[in-house]
């Protein structure tokens, strides 16, 4: 029960672009056309669902204060919190290079489709954002960082895809000139971060 | 390139925010309150103009394959320093920024600046190039984070703005403007008074 | 030079790392005691706080000694156990400021998770529990003050709750909270919120200790608080964690209103005290 709850609400109501604006970058320039948009948004998934329960792992064994306890008592008092912005964002980096390889080597059909944005991933806010906010909440096992991650990562999705196929339609519409690209999608953005708002009266 | 271009231009005719669209990741969601907002202004530009000024002393020897690892490297140690300073010295403050000030390492206008202009030119330009752009980029959180605060709380860096009597004759702030939307909404109204004025900026059908 | 030769690039990296490692390892150490100092007074400065709403005529300056403060009003600061019994004591920091012992938020965490264990039938370990008890003399008056924690909507939300010589009766309250909505669960650390909570009292009698709701829906006015409005899900959670961190607080609050009843022979006092119980 605990599991399906953190699932809907890291989908609907901690969605990662529209109530933390996580990854806004890359969502606002692939978002043109609802083919690239999947594409991106899958990519993502993937990477979260991977990265953060290395995070995780890595946060709760290695550099939360008292956490190298299991080399033995000399080190139950090691503090290395200050370093765990570079380890993972070291991680991320490291784990889309090696996604990308894994699947050019196993899978090119998937290649062809996501091999293009998955360098772009490393410098996605969203993927370091769910680390930190993973540390942020304590989860208590490495399940829970799992599901956080995916249920992340399809909001994520959620949002990039619904944004796209909004742009598609908006680009038949007249829209004032000062207005047109950027300005339009700010707004429209706003307003489906309202609608998203909705959810938030959703007690789990 | 002359200096006071560099300088210049990031600032409006370049700036990093509304007309490049980089590094909107994180700076929408501290703009409930101006302190916030200047304390992640001053962050971002501390950290922009350092790294970049770090990777163009580097340029010449950094290995090619491992280049943007370097890149990470620098921008995570420099932000790693100022999270560090924040919590010793501005406490309160860094605590309302939470992992907003981790995600400066992804901000998208760090690594953009180091790749299109520290890599290609001296430090000294470059470290000016990074601050500018970092000017540029806080700029934009400061006028959402004014018209946030003042709007959503009635309030500007915590003092109240809007007089007692206001509230006494049925004003009422307004609790939208502080949700996460509606600074998504802001920024789309600024874009659009800039694009007005700056006509070349404006979008092809 | 061949800067693209893989002998370059690993001494590179290397060097790299060692570097940066050395650079971090040395600023976090020297920044830490500071940092560590931060926390410390906040907490420091959140339980007097909630204390200090006992009497109105003591008030903090903003730039006042926070750490001498304290150790001049505290006079007790123990830890106890789920059954209420007394266990360590704190460092009050009489002689020096500097060795005052305060929980942080992190230690308040992992009594929460064991409470949680107990709430869901384990109670063997309610002998488990470090409970922290910080008991002031405020201008006279004996405020006992406790802390509460749990989970808001987004992040953890914790408090500190001031209570008067009869252990129930709510005098002060300072809240916080890791990442709320601001405008709505935000506001849970305001005043005119906090202020709510004075004159009201923890119910030791019936399951239920406090709660935070619609004034609709709280069955016992006197033992509860309205709710924010638009923030439910933030104000639930706190008065859950209210209810459930008292209820564990119950032995030590109620024994240690009776030590306080039987000294104090005036009879007023003993008064004040029936006419609560005949409230009830």
């Amino acid at each position: 029960m605990e599991y399906i709850s953190l699932f809907v609400k890291s989908i609907f109501i901690d969605n990662m672009i529209f109530a933390y604006f996580l990854g806004m970058c890359s969502y606002l320039a692939v978002s043109k056309n609802v083919k690239t948009a999947t594409g991106l948004g899958i990519a993502v998934i993937f990477v979260l669902l991977v990265t953060l329960p290395i995070n995780y792992l890595l946060n709760e064994h290695v550099l939360k204060p008292g956490a190298l306890a299991w080399l033995g008592d000399k080190f139950a008092s090691v503090d290395l919190s200050f370093l765990s912005f570079i380890v993972f964002i070291a991680v991320v980096a490291a784990i889309t290079q090696i996604v990308e390889m894994v699947v050019e080597k196993f899978t090119p059909a998937l290649y062809s489709s996501l091999g293009i944005f998955l360098p772009l991933i490393a410098v996605n806010c969203a993927i370091l954002g769910g680390s930190l906010f993973m540390q942020e909440r304590d989860f208590v096992n490495v399940g829970e960082a799992t599901v956080y991650a995916l249920g992340s990562g399809i909001g994520w999705f959620l949002a990039i895809v619904t944004l796209a196929a909004i742009r598609e339609k908006l680009s038949y519409s007249h829209v004032p000139a000062p207005l047109r690209g950027l300005g339009i999608t700010f707004i429209t953005v706003g307003l489906m971060a309202i609608a998203f708002m909705t959810f938030m009266g959703i007690q789990l | 390139m002359n200096l006071k271009e560099v300088l210049l231009k990031p600032i409006f005719k370049g700036n990093p925010i509304t007309v490049l669209v980089l590094g909107i990741c994180s700076s929408l969601a501290v703009t409930v309150q101006l302190k916030g907002a200047c304390v992640m202004a001053l962050s971002v530009t501390v950290v922009t103009g350092l790294s970049s000024f770090v990777c163009s002393l580097l340029r010449n020897s950094i290995p090619n394959r491992i280049r943007i690892i370097v890149q990470l490297v620098v921008v995570s140690l420099m932000v790693i320093l100022v999270d560090q300073v924040l919590k010793a010295y501005a406490y309160s403050i860094s605590k309302t920024l939470s992992v907003y000030v981790g995600l400066i390492i992804t901000n998208c206008i760090v690594m953009g600046r180091i790749e299109a202009f520290a890599l290609g030119n001296k430090p000294i330009p470059s470290l000016l190039d990074g601050l500018a752009n970092g000017v540029g980029y806080g700029l934009i959180l400061v006028v959402v984070a004014f018209f946030r605060e003042l709007l959503g709380s009635g309030t500007l860096f915590g003092f109240r703005i809007i007089p007692e009597s206001f509230y006494e004759a049925g004003y009422m702030d307004n609790g939208l403007i502080i949700l996460p939307p509606m600074a998504l909404i802001l920024l789309g109204i600024i874009v659009w008074i800039q694009r007005s004025v700056q006509k070349d900026l404006q979008e092809e059908e | 030079m061949n800067t693209n030769g893989n002998t370059y690039t690993v001494i590179y990296s290397t060097v790299l790392v060692v570097l940066v490692a050395a650079i971090l390892a040395f600023v976090a150490i020297s920044l830490q005691g500071k940092q560590n100092e931060n926390i410390k007074l906040e907490t420091v400065s959140k339980l007097l706080g909630a204390a200090a709403q006992a009497d109105e005529s003591f008030s903090i300056a903003e730039d006042a000694d926070v750490l001498g403060l304290y150790a001049k009003h505290i006079t007790d600061a123990f830890y106890v156990d789920g059954n209420g019994k007394r266990g360590d004591e704190m460092n009050m920091g009489k002689n020096n400021v500097k060795d005052i012992v305060v929980t942080t938020t992190s230690d308040l965490k992992k009594q929460n998770d064991i409470m949680k264990k107990i709430e869901a039938g384990d109670e063997s370990l309610k002998g488990e529990l470090d409970l922290p008890v910080y008991v002031f003399d405020i201008n006279g008056r004996k405020i006992t003050v406790i802390p509460c924690y749990g989970a808001g909507l987004w992040g953890p939300i914790w408090g500190y709750i001031a209570l008067a010589e009869d252990g129930k009766t709510i005098v002060g309250t300072v809240f916080d909270h890791k990442g709320e909505t601001p405008g709505l669960g935000a506001k849970i650390t305001e005043k005119f919120f906090c202020d709510e909570f004075k004159g009201k009292s923890f119910d030791m009698d019936n399951g239920t200790v406090f709660t935070v709701a619609k004034p609709s829906a709280l069955k016992y006015p006197e033992h509860g608080v309205d709710a924010i409005s638009g923030a439910t899900i933030t104000s639930q959670a706190l008065g859950k964690s209210i209810n459930i961190w008292a209820k564990n607080y119950g032995p030590y609050l109620i024994s240690a209103a009776a030590e306080n009843a039987v000294p104090a022979e005036t009879p007023e006092v003993t008064g004040t005290d029936e006419n609560v119980n005949v409230e009830e």
